[in-house]
């Protein structure tokens, strides 16, 4: 991409950005014609028409942005932690049940890679389990685990694990014969062939799958903490919704995607760093 | 006994109606230390499933293979292979893809040592600079001469070479033909190349084995190269016996392949061709 095509983009993203801002902002100004019920309801209620009504305008949003965002790690008991703090718990969880997962899934992987029998013969178990969403194992998880943090760590666990295992088998078992080959001649032990050879050439595919998989827990773990509760940005946004502080949801909202993309970009990053052009 | 013996070599695929199909059969031939002998055939002769077996990389239906005295059972750094596709590690610099040989040759070397001994066979090859370049930043020639470097840096008993220049254009393949040739006088290097080339293989062959089309294909004469060596690109044509053994090799290729048959009475060892004119 040219210099000139890069400064068109983001110009026309800016564009594109105020247009939406402004659109909202429209839609969510206050109403001035407020009925009189509704301002003797008010009254009753002891508070100004305007708090209450409707979604909040960008710029309530940008407040409540700057609010979270000056004091990120505050902790004034459980439900009322920093963004910050809700944060670090979901990606803790994440880190663990993803990191466990690429444990299982990469060696697995391997074998169902390399063997033809054990892919004919672990394929149907795949095949099954994967489809399942990954809240339907919830139950269980609590159930057996009976401790909620973990159960939600569980669940991004066993969703990550499906495509980090189907692409690495891929990967392994797509490594080109001739690459092979070379490590035949060279009389190549086993274990060292695993690492230098079949690892690299497999690499590119195994971190697709590893970048699928991190924006599946991504989106799994908000719905996690939903359901177990307690800590998390998951619970944050329901949390803000039983109070109906729309404003802190939008903005949870917000910071989901935007973690969500930076992860993505992370691992974007390190799957160039083993692309190889062939 | 010669450096390498093949003997009875036969391989057999089964076909789509259950008959097996026999692709060569009764493949005798004996190379010598230091020779260079090339196979010419057309494709679908076996010609890469021989030099798969003789590498290790297959194996045979009938007949046994004898390098050293000791019978080929399974790839062995004692040869070493340049593929027709170069097959290089495209994750790895020039360097590091011969170094990856190298070390299995040398487990115990040091990196200090590794890197020298690569260092040699890369500037052998002519390319010194071009270290720490992916093979995705060369051109197909540099490529190739990767893939000898790399067979070569591992001092093999001999060296196989399925078609190494077949992708290369013809000024590239005559600049490595011909660095291949100096390489070959100076290690006096045991080869067994396959080509579909007949002037590449007068330049590098001190016999060539010719052979008949498949299934059941052999090896239907042995032509021994007369040119004295060592012989040059630029006036190899000049020589009186080029036509004369390039018109039987052209010939074999073009009419007797076809119509040799293993069961006329004509395989014996006035099949042996000594071309002296």
């Amino acid at each position: 991409m040219s210099s000139r095509d890069f400064w068109g983009a983001t110009a026309l993203s800016l564009l594109f950005l105020l247009v939406l801002l402004g659109v909202w902002h429209l839609a969510t100004l206050p109403r001035q014609q407020a009925s009189a019920a509704n301002d003797e309801y008010a009254k009753l209620m002891g508070k100004g028409a305007k708090k209450t009504e409707g979604l909040p305008t960008p710029a309530q949003i940008g407040e409540t942005a700057w609010k979270h965002l000056s004091d990120p790690f505050y902790d004034h008991g459980s439900n009322d932690k920093g963004i910050g703090i809700q944060l670090a718990y979901s990606l803790g969880r994440v880190a663990l049940g993803y990191a466990l997962a690429i444990l299982v899934a990469v060696p697995l992987g391997f074998l169902i890679g390399m063997s033809p029998l054990m892919h004919r013969a672990l394929d149907p178990f795949i095949q099954v389990l994967k489809p399942i969403s990954p809240l339907a194992w919830m139950p269980i998880a609590l159930y057996t685990i009976k401790d909620s943090s973990v159960s939600g760590v569980f669940v991004i666990f066993i969703c990550s694990v499906w495509p980090v295992l189907i692409n690495t088998a891929h990967g392994v078992a797509s490594v080109r014969r001739d690459w092979l080959n070379v490590a035949r001649t060279l009389e190549v032990k086993p274990l060292r062939k695993a690492f230098s050879v079949i690892l690299p050439a497999a690499a590119p595919t195994i971190l697709t799958g590893m970048r699928i998989s991190m924006g599946i827990a991504w989106l799994v773990i908000v719905a996690a903490e939903m359901l177990v509760g307690g800590t998390g940005i998951g619970y944050f946004v329901w949390n803000e919704w039983n109070n109906l502080n729309l404003a802190n949801v939008i903005f949870a909202i917000l910071t989901i995607g935007v973690v969500g993309m930076a992860l993505d970009l992370a691992i974007g990053r390190l799957q160039k760093l083993v692309t190889y052009v062939d | 006994m010669a450096f390498l013996e093949v003997q009875g070599l036969s391989k057999i695929y089964p076909a789509k109606d259950g008959k097996p199909v026999p692709v060569f059969e009764d493949v005798d031939f004996a190379i010598e230390q230091g020779e260079f002998v090339c196979v010419v055939g057309h494709s679908g002769c076996g010609k890469t499933t021989i030099l798969n077996i003789l590498a290790g990389l297959d194996t045979a239906s009938e007949g046994v293979v004898i390098m050293d005295r000791r019978e080929v059972a399974g790839p062995s750094l004692d040869r070493g292979v340049v593929f027709q596709g170069h097959a290089l590690l495209p994750w790895l610099t020039v360097m590091k893809n011969i170094a990856f040989a190298v070390r299995s040759r040398w487990p115990e070397w040091d990196r200090i040592q590794v890197g020298l001994h690569c260092q040699k066979y890369i500037d052998m090859v002519g390319l010194t600079g071009a270290e720490h370049k992916k093979p995705a930043e060369l051109s197909g020639g540099m490529k190739q001469r990767v893939g000898i470097a790399r067979a070569f840096a591992i001092q093999p008993k001999m060296l196989l070479l399925d078609e190494p220049f077949g992708a290369l254009d013809a000024l590239t393949r005559g600049v490595i033909q011909d660095e291949l040739l100096k390489i070959c006088a100076a290690t006096r290097q045991t080869v067994f190349m396959i080509t579909h080339d007949v002037d590449e293989a007068l330049l590098l062959a001190d016999r060539i084995l010719l052979m008949s089309n498949g299934p059941r294909a052999a090896i239907a004469e042995t032509v021994e190269n007369t040119m004295a060596a060592p012989r040059a690109r630029h006036n190899m044509h000049h020589d009186p016996q080029y036509y004369p053994i390039r018109n039987h090799l052209v010939d074999f290729l073009v009419n007797r392949s076809k119509r040799w048959d293993r069961d006329t009475p004509q395989r014996t060892a006035a099949n042996v061709v000594h071309l002296r004119h």
